[in-house]
């Protein structure tokens, strides 16, 4: 294996943990904060896709716009769903949001599939992005180097956001006892539905980046969400930053296996999900077991 | 699943629960009879597959219903029976209780390396890692030479059964197949209604009781995790002579999922539930074909709505409406 | 005597205005409706089905059909099941379709078990007619070997020769890869390497970047549907064209182009049996067929519905029946004919002959329009485009 080679694969294994990074951390922050495992994580990153392929289809809305625009959307439909559906099961087990996320995403694919068909749509990388950079070693296409660039940035800003402000003292204390900081004046049940709003919008944010890199289809985000779910686990239930670093260390092990035995790319994670769990229960970055 | 806030608990652990199953036997004496009855009315094929998925739902439900653990890799130890089992008949040509015998010990084994490995960890943790382990399972499926791959094992011969009894006719086989799923269910009941059976359910509501109880949880809940992975394995190696094909959907993580469907559907803990919710699904799955995607937009929704509004299952409610426990 | 005649001539009145025999004819469309290939496949199969009986005009002649159509999800579990529901309890004669190898094989074994006929249009893996070939089973529109024969012969001609492969690591894909290494390999080229990756992939850039460092001419790409949309799209992306690499996509139909979009596509050599704009037959059929499918034009599996149900019918009306054996060995007796495929004959193992094409995918600007996408390039005569019996592996003869 040339080194040169090694070094594109590396590259690109960063490309595809930035997709991780951003998918993990919304599930962690939701994790982390609701104790709810989101199911229904993927359909978001997919709707995300589709809106932005909807707004500029039907609307003329351009890839900036929907960048910031389809994660507010999302994030009030998941708002929606949080205040209707997952909040009534606040007090029961963690395994019934699990089911009831399931059954959510199974129903919004099921949708998107029956009208938009399975083929995927195409929707074109923003001319200012077009075109790439010879490195040597590599062509790196622009928009890729956007998409790391912007993960990085997005995923700082949420961690920065949840362990160093006020705000972000409020959510941790709110998961910790939400009786307590209740009485302090605080609308806890309005946090968490915030967010969970937060996390399904950083979900759709990751949908619009992969847009002109995949193509948009409704299976997307099935195909990709137990995989983001090995790499929550692996980085510890509800850790921000494990869930971040994670992401981007899987991705490039993952980008090695695919140049090493690709057959087995799919399956890797997994492997090492299930020596993680047995050698370290709470994960990686996790505290408690 | 450890400690449910909803009224469920509380039913199955009233006296009456334990004392009384005389009329679980006459549901028991009434299902059968109506089994019996069924082929001449529906497609006898049809049956079979509700039947092995009812055993199968019903061997999730011993986990997760009684022990409160929610296996999402079951389909590995579903899959793994139902390729044994299809590759000892086809390629070794055994007779069918043969291939079926093997195919459910090749579950049970592999029920014991995960189990043993799964139960250390609890609640979410342990979900992922069953399924974890299933898709390395499917991945073997998908990449060892004697799995066919994507075409899975393909024209199974039935066989003669002890090698006398032709299988060909789809009558003669549902009766087998009522034998093999009616007795492993009956095995099922005694199982839960035993003493093993009580402590499982302790371990479900409260384990640090239990353990203080002096009870050693781990070997009761590797125990039940290797019946309830073997019991699944018999319904995956019957399936496979049913339909004469071992194929990759049996080792899918979407089939985990659906037969947690068909039991939270039919009712977690409740005896008969895990058979309502396969029937409910297969028919479903079998009569709505002709919508497309739209059966996925169905299962999803009976998802939501089994979750948010009745989460003791269809058997559950009745069995509220009747106040006795099925 | 007066009374006598005439009411002989009355009952020979009444005979021959009413058709000779009613004949019931029922037939499955069995395809996937959901996945990755309901829009090659899908509704439109039934529509094209439909299409056939009409023009037919089998209701004048006696025959009486009915169209059942399901998702078989390309499952070769749901597949045959619901081919044995359909043979034992619905009363289906003749399945068609079944796009999807494994899913078609296992269907082929239902049919060859209840001894009814199944047609397939949809799948391509050659052990359907090969060593899994039944007497049963006719496989009408494409097939691995006759794509890789299409696309790789026409590149060695044109002096690339040297491969890499990109797999869809599934039974089709490595037939797929298969095939064509051994067409190359046979005319003297070389394969310098490949990846198989696990169906279905989203990320193909790491492929591709070992498919560049390995210096090839040719990077084939031995996978389908979304997934080949999604290489094409990827390797445009990665500057591999311009590199001066080509792309052999083995098998695309006409809506991945419409997929991909030409901007992406452009320039593809694409091995079909069908295109809409062929001729004036192809062009009537197609202008019909896309007023009842949203506008979408047919692919070639969607003609090869339409021309295998038209076949059957013709098979059935000649033999006046619809035992299995008669109307198979009729329609293995006579040739085929029909506006889309043109003249052609059936094999013995069920191989359907007829000409295969060379398309190149316009670029934008060659393009008048929406799903004016292909020019003709080569055309390969019937004989030529797939296997004999013998080199199928067939044992049928």
């Amino acid at each position: 294996m040339p080194v040169q080679v090694l070094f594109g694969q590396l590259l690109l294994g960063l490309i595809n943990g930035s997709f991780y990074a951003l998918l993990s951390l919304g599930l962690a922050v939701i994790f982390g904060m609701l104790n709810v495992i989101n199911f229904a994580h993927g359909a978001f990153y997919m709707v995300g896709a589709f809106l932005a392929w909807m707004a500029l289809t039907y609307l003329g809305v351009n890839y900036w716009a929907a960048l910031v625009l389809v994660p507010i959307v999302v994030a009030i439909l998941g708002m929606i769903v949080e205040r209707t559906m997952i909040a009534r099961l606040a007090q029961l087990d963690h395994l019934y949001s699990l089911l009831l996320t399931f059954g959510l995403a199974l129903m919004i694919q099921g949708v998107f599939r029956n009208f938009y068909g399975v083929s995927g749509l195409p929707y074109s990388i923003p001319g200012e992005l077009a075109g790439g950079i010879n490195l040597g070693f590599m062509f790196l296409p622009n928009y890729r180097a956007w998409v790391i660039v912007a993960s990085i940035v997005v995923c700082t800003g949420t961690w920065l956001l949840i362990d160093k402000t006020r705000l972000g003292a409020y959510l941790r204390a709110a998961t910790e006892n939400p009786v307590l900081v209740g009485a302090f004046g605080i609308n806890v049940p309005r946090l968490i539905t915030l967010t969970y709003g937060f996390g399904v919008g950083l979900a759709a944010l990751a949908g619009v980046l992969a847009a002109p890199i995949y193509s948009v289809n409704p299976d997307m985000g099935a195909d990709l969400i137990i995989i983001v779910f090995a790499v929550v686990v692996i980085g510890g239930m509800g850790s921000i930053l494990g869930a971040i670093a994670t992401g981007f260390g899987l991705g490039i092990i993952e980008g090695l296996t695919k140049t090493f035995y690709p057959q087995g790319s799919s399956v890797v994670i997994f492997v090492i999900m299930a020596i993680v769990l047995l050698v370290k229960p709470a994960g990686l970055f996790g505290k408690v077991a | 699943m450890s400690a449910p806030a909803d009224d469920r608990t509380e039913a199955s652990t009233t006296p009456v629960a334990t004392s009384d199953g005389r009329h679980h036997a006459v549901v028991f004496v009434a299902l059968l009879a109506l089994l019996c009855i069924a082929p001449f009315v529906l497609y006898p094929v049809f049956l079979m597959s509700v039947l092995c998925f009812a055993l199968f739902a019903s061997a999730l439900n011993l986990l997760l219903g009684y022990n409160g653990l929610l296996s999402f890799g079951h389909a590995a130890f579903f899959g793994t029976a139902s390729y044994v089992a299809a590759y000892a008949a086809k390629d070794w040509n055994l007779t069918p209780e043969l291939a079926i015998l093997l195919g459910t010990t090749a579950a049970a084994v592999l029920g014991t390396a995960i189990g043993a490995l799964s139960i250390r960890r609890q609640g979410i943790y342990f979900a992922m890692v069953t399924l974890a382990f299933a898709q390395m399972v499917y991945f073997v499926a998908l990449q060892a030479p004697f799995t066919g791959g994507e075409n899975g094992i393909q024209a199974v011969p039935r066989g003669r059964l002890f090698g006398l009894v032709g299988l060909d006719n789809d009558l003669t086989l549902y009766f087998v197949v009522l034998a093999i799923v009616g007795c492993s269910l009956l095995l099922i009941y005694r199982i839960i209604h035993s003493p093993f059976g009580q402590v499982l359910k302790a371990i479900r509501d409260n384990e640090a009781r239990a353990v203080s109880m002096g009870y050693k949880t781990n070997r009761y809940k590797l125990a039940v995790f290797v019946m309830s992975a073997t019991l699944a394995g018999l319904a995956g190696a019957t399936k496979a002579l049913v339909f004469q094909l071992a194929s990759l959907t049996d080792a899918h993580w979407s089939m985990s999922g659906e037969v947690v469907l068909m039991t939270l559907l039919g009712g977690m803990g409740t005896v008969f539930g895990p058979l309502v919710g396969a029937a409910t699904v297969v028919t479903m799955q079998n009569y709505f074909a002709g919508f497309g995607a739209w059966v996925t937009v169905i299962q999803g929704a009976i998802f939501v709505v089994a979750v948010l509004l009745f989460r003791e299952g269809i058997v559950g409610v009745l069995s509220r409406w009747i106040r006795k426990p099925l | 005597m007066q009374l006598r005649l005439v009411l002989a001539t009355a009952a020979v009145a009444l005979l021959s205005a009413a058709p000779a025999l009613a004949i019931d004819v029922k037939i499955g469309v069995l395809n996937d409706r959901s996945g990755v290939y309901a829009d090659l496949s899908g509704e439109g199969s039934v529509i094209a089905a439909q299409m056939a009986v009409d023009d037919f005009k089998a209701a004048d002649k006696g025959i009486n059909v009915s169209i059942v159509s399901a998702d078989h999800q390309n499952k070769p579990d749901i597949a045959s099941s619901i081919a044995r529901q359909w043979y034992d309890q619905d009363g289906v004669d003749a399945i068609f379709d079944v796009p999807t190898s494994s899913a078609a094989l296992a269907v082929s074994q239902v049919t060859k078990e209840k001894n009814k006929v199944f047609i397939d249009s949809g799948a391509g893996s050659t052990d359907i007619v090969g060593k899994s070939c039944s007497p049963n089973t006719i496989l009408w529109t494409y097939d691995t070997y006759a794509l890789a024969n299409g696309t790789a012969r026409t590149l060695l001609k044109q002096g690339k020769s040297s491969w890499f492969f990109i797999t869809a690591d599934y039974a089709f894909g490595q037939a797929l890869e298969r095939d064509t290494a051994a067409i190359v390999k046979n005319l003297g080229g070389t394969v310098t390497g490949d990846v198989k990756y696990p169906f279905p992939g989203s990320d193909f850039s790491s492929y591709l970047l070992q498919a560049q460092g390995s210096g090839a001419q040719i990077i084939g790409l031995a996978n389908a549907g979304g997934d080949t949309v999604n290489t094409v799209k990827q390797a445009a992306e990665f500057g591999i064209t311009k590199g001066g690499q080509s792309l052999a996509a083995l098998l695309v139909f006409i809506t991945d182009v419409h997929a991909m979009g030409l901007e992406t596509a452009q320039g593809l050599l694409v091995t079909s049996a069908f295109y809409w704009d062929r001729d004036d037959g192809t062009r009537a059929f197609a202008k019909a067929f896309a007023a009842k499918n949203n506008g979408k034009m047919p692919t070639m599996v969607q003609a090869g519905v339409y021309a295998s149900v038209l076949d059957y019918l013709k098979a059935v009306d000649a033999t006046k029946g619809k035992d299995s054996k008669a109307v198979l060995d009729w329609m293995k007796a006579n040739p085929t004919d029909d506006p889309l495929f043109g003249k052609g004959s059936i094999l013995a193992n069920g191989r359907v002959l007829h000409d295969m094409y060379l398309y190149q995918v316009k670029s934008p600007a060659e393009s008048k329009g929406a799903w004016d996408y292909f020019k003709l390039v080569d055309t390969i005569p019937a004989k030529d485009a797939f296997q004999t019996v013998e080199q199928s592996g067939c044992t049928l003869g």
